[in-house]
């Protein structure tokens, strides 16, 4: 397997921790903070498609799931985020588990249909369900001063910055340490078939609610982070099935089932959402899922393996 | 007391009923061939043993206790291993990496597991192949491969599904060596084969299915002369000649 090489890798995250010191602009440090959010969103699900097959096209469940518990907390009890996002972990997680017992029985494209409707149930129930603020949404209350405690940054987005970074090594650190366990060679294996797996003593079933349960956890306190940025959040913002697709695309851009891939791909497909909307404004507002569409189509006919892929293919002598 | 019991095993597919009533004992130590031409319900026998397919009525019993209903990997925890007619390596892993997965049945640890595939990988002479793709291996090796990832789990039974089927000649009686090696160090063997010349010389003791039903079970040497099994495979112009 090609990797990076570790000085490189090191060399990239210096820079990464040195780019708010040099770059002090909001919009070019909002642009990086969206790349790792959608990176970490990208490896959570990378976690559950790209390793263990399941193509979840559902993943906003959790994302929401993330958002609506820190907020609810933070609103209701006055609780940190901190702790809100926790929660929202365990909840998520523990809710994948209540949706993956029943959709796991199915295989393949109906798996992710099945993930598509219970997307679709989970967001008309929340812009239904008054106590959370159904379709008004949720604001998230102001608090002074800025604070790591408080999770909110008025003065500069540098904190969010690196909280997202953080994030980001998080979700690469769980997917590098399951990609070298037992846990990692059966969630390959499950992919690669079932079957055979089952007959060589995987519990399948409960290795795919693994996969679940990391991914939704993973992917809930992204959606924490995205409420505490955003400090509003509604269904159509964190519910939304277009959120779930775009994580996949970012994951299937990058190319799936490696590390680099996500990150890959989330370098690429944020700044051109970022910059089409500059380009074209409001009016253009679908234009940066046009862009998505083609490129989506270009790397499924040249490089089903992604930029990933791609670039091992060109490195190769 | 039997390692392996079948009670009356019955298996429909719609209206083709697959097994039927099937009863038998394989000891520990054993090593027991099933014959049978196309569609006899062989692989189906083998389904409904290792849990990937559950009998319409009868009873599988490991060591005298049913297991009729438990899941496929569960089955394998029990010490059952087999392997598919069909075969189904992983095909985007490397051959290592195949018999890894086997190998971590016995163990958590990576480098452990490690070690264990590169014995059982060793064993059935593909040592030199570890890290190639199973999907570049050709028919023969990854027959092989499967045969590696079903031992590397430990198994006290061993459910073979053709062991000669679509390979090549030349590698045939290194197969049978393999199987019979497998069988000298104490493991118990059930083998489904279609060359009659291998399983006559291989088996202790021989099951004969036909439609579904079994129609003979003895020593090979009692097998070859049983009249149903002769029509069975060759037609009554055979015993009239």
């Amino acid at each position: 397997m090609a990797r990076l090489p570790g000085l490189a890798a090191a060399a990239l995250l210096a820079a990464l921790l040195a780019f708010p010191l040099v770059v002090t602009l909001p919009f070019p440090r909002h642009v990086m903070i969206m790349i790792f959010l959608y990176a970490t969103l990208a490896q959570a699900w990378n976690l559950l498609a790209g390793y263990c097959g399941q193509i979840s096209l559902g993943h906003a469940v959790f994302f929401g799931t993330g958002a609506y518990t820190s907020s609810m907390l933070v609103k209701t009890l006055d609780l940190t985020p901190w702790a809100g996002m926790l929660a929202g972990a365990v909840l998520a997680a523990a809710l994948s588990q209540v949706i993956g017992y029943p959709v796991f029985r199915l295989q393949g494209h109906y798996f992710a249909i099945a993930t598509i409707a219970v997307g679709e149930i989970v967001y008309t129930l929340a812009l239904n369900w008054d106590l959370i603020g159904a379709a008004r949404g949720l604001y998230v209350p102001i608090k002074r001063p800025d604070s790591l405690s408080n999770f909110q940054f008025h003065e500069s987005k540098q904190a969010y910055y690196y909280i997202a970074l953080a994030l980001l090594l998080l979700a690469v650190a769980v997917t590098r340490r399951v990609e070298r366990s037992r846990t990692g060679f059966y969630f390959r294996a499950i992919r690669e078939d079932a079957l055979a797996a089952a007959s060589l003593g995987v519990a399948v079933t409960r290795y795919k609610l693994r996969a679940m349960a990391l991914s939704a956890a993973l992917t809930a306190l992204c959606g924490t982070f995205y409420a505490q940025y955003v400090l509003f959040i509604d269904p159509e913002s964190v519910f939304p099935l277009s959120l779930s697709i775009l994580i996949c695309l970012v994951a299937v851009l990058g190319g799936v089932g490696t590390v680099w891939g996500p990150l890959v791909g989330a370098a690429v497909l944020v700044p051109l959402g970022e910059g089409t909307r500059i380009l074209f404004g409001g009016t253009g507002k679908a234009l940066d899922l046009v862009v998505y569409g083609a490129l989506i189509m270009l790397v499924s006919v040249l490089q089903p393996a992604g930029l990933v892929g791609l670039a091992r293919r060109l490195g190769r002598p | 007391m039997s390692l392996l019991e079948a009670r009356g095993l019955t298996k429909r597919f719609g209206g083709v009923v697959a097994n039927r009533d099937i009863s038998f004992t394989v000891a520990p130590g054993e090593l027991v061939g099933i014959i049978g031409p196309n569609g006899a319900g062989k692989s189906t026998l083998f389904d409904l043993i290792t849990g990937f397919a559950r009998p319409d009525a009868g009873e599988v019993l490991l060591d005298g206790r049913p297991v009729t209903h438990r899941r496929p990997d569960e089955i394998s925890r029990l010490g059952v291993a087999r392997t598919f007619q069909k075969l189904r390596p992983f095909a985007e892993m490397t051959a290592l990496e195949n018999v890894m997965i086997g190998a971590f049945q016995r163990t958590r640890d990576v480098d452990e597991a490690r070690r264990a595939a590169c014995e059982a990988l060793e064993a059935v002479g593909l040592g030199d192949r570890a890290h190639a793709h199973a999907r570049g291996l050709s028919t023969g090796q990854r027959k092989r491969l499967e045969l590696a990832r079903a031992l590397a789990t430990r198994p006290r039974l061993l459910l073979l599904d053709e062991v000669t089927g679509g390979v090549d000649q030349a590698t045939i009686p290194g197969l049978v060596r393999l199987v019979r090696d497998l069988h000298a160090r104490g493991l118990t063997l059930v083998v489904i084969e279609h060359n009659m010349r291998v399983i006559m010389d291989l088996a202790q003791r021989i099951l004969a299915l036909q439609l579904g039903e079994l129609i003979a079970d003895g020593p090979p040497a009692e097998i070859m002369r049983d009249h149903r099994v002769i029509d069975a495979y060759l037609g009554e112009a055979w015993r009239r000649a």
